[in-house]
């Protein structure tokens, strides 16, 4: 089987709203590195903003001084992002998609995100160990079909 | 830095609001606020005007979530415009489209309130 080279890039930061354009326009350019469209790549920055969000609201509670380690790795099939915390964990998994006529009558804002991350990506993974080590690993792959 | 604006219009007992730049959770904050203000006011008959919004996140479509229901009790809406297709593929993707009208122009949102006075 032929070696596929992996391209890697790390990046850390202090978990604040703050930073969320730099990372989604690091992303972005990434993801076009890679050699997804312009589409793609939005999508993909979105995912990343919502998951970098909920670390920051929930895993953090908005304490800037935690930090969030942001791992890309990307061949010519897969390009996949692990944004990982110390944080309280809490498991997105377990939650429903958003019904939004309920969410209109409780007037709730949050939710949104999670569902909008499984829609923009191929696959959305959690691990959880709260206060040791919390990921969430978005993958989307450049030729769809190839898992 | 903040690469975000809400600027507000008035319009006879309309109120427009025009989003530029980023709406994420670092800004929606600001948006929050501008609508707040507008409901305190009495003034619930809302355009939310969007050529100029370059990117909106879960936080930004939020925002809306909050504060529609109250709006609609008091007999009045918030109507959406002039959003790129980019912004219109988030909003579709968790079927806002169903639950808020879209129009392509300020104009034609501002005709829909007027119709209906």
């Amino acid at each position: 089987m032929k070696r596929l080279k992996k391209n890697k890039v790390k990046i850390r930061f202090p978990s604040s709203t703050d930073n969320l354009e730099m990372i989604r326009d690091f992303v972005r350019k990434l993801s076009l590195k890679a050699g997804f469209e312009e589409e793609a790549a939005d999508h993909i920055a979105l995912a990343v903003d919502e998951a970098c969000t909920n670390v920051i609201k929930h895993a953090h509670k908005y304490n800037a001084r935690r930090m969030i380690d942001l791992n890309v790795q990307y061949t010519a099939e897969k390009f996949e992002v692990t944004i990982t915390d110390k944080g309280k964990g809490f498991d997105p998994a377990r939650m429903p998609k958003p019904d939004l006529d309920k969410y209109m009558h409780e007037a709730r804002k949050g939710g949104l995100g999670i569902h909008l991350m499984r829609t923009l990506m191929d696959e959305v993974n959690y691990t959880f160990n709260p206060g040791v080590k919390n990921q969430v690993v978005l993958v989307k792959y450049l030729k769809p079909g190839i898992a | 830095m903040s690469g975000f604006e809400v600027r507000r219009h008035d319009n006879g007992d309309v109120s427009i609001l025009h989003l530029k730049g980023f709406l994420d959770a670092h800004t929606a904050p600001q948006f929050e606020h501008a609508l707040q203000e507008l409901v305190s006011e009495n003034r619930v008959k809302i355009v939310v005007s969007m050529s100029d919004l370059d990117y909106i996140s879960s936080a930004g479509l939020g925002v809306f979530m909050g504060f529609i229901e109250e709006i609609r009790e008091k007999d009045g809406d918030i109507k959406l415009s002039s959003m790129s297709e980019k912004v219109f593929k988030v909003f579709d993707l968790l079927g806002f489209p169903s639950l808020y009208e879209i129009f392509d122009d300020e104009s034609a949102a501002l005709a829909k309130f007027n119709e209906t006075n």
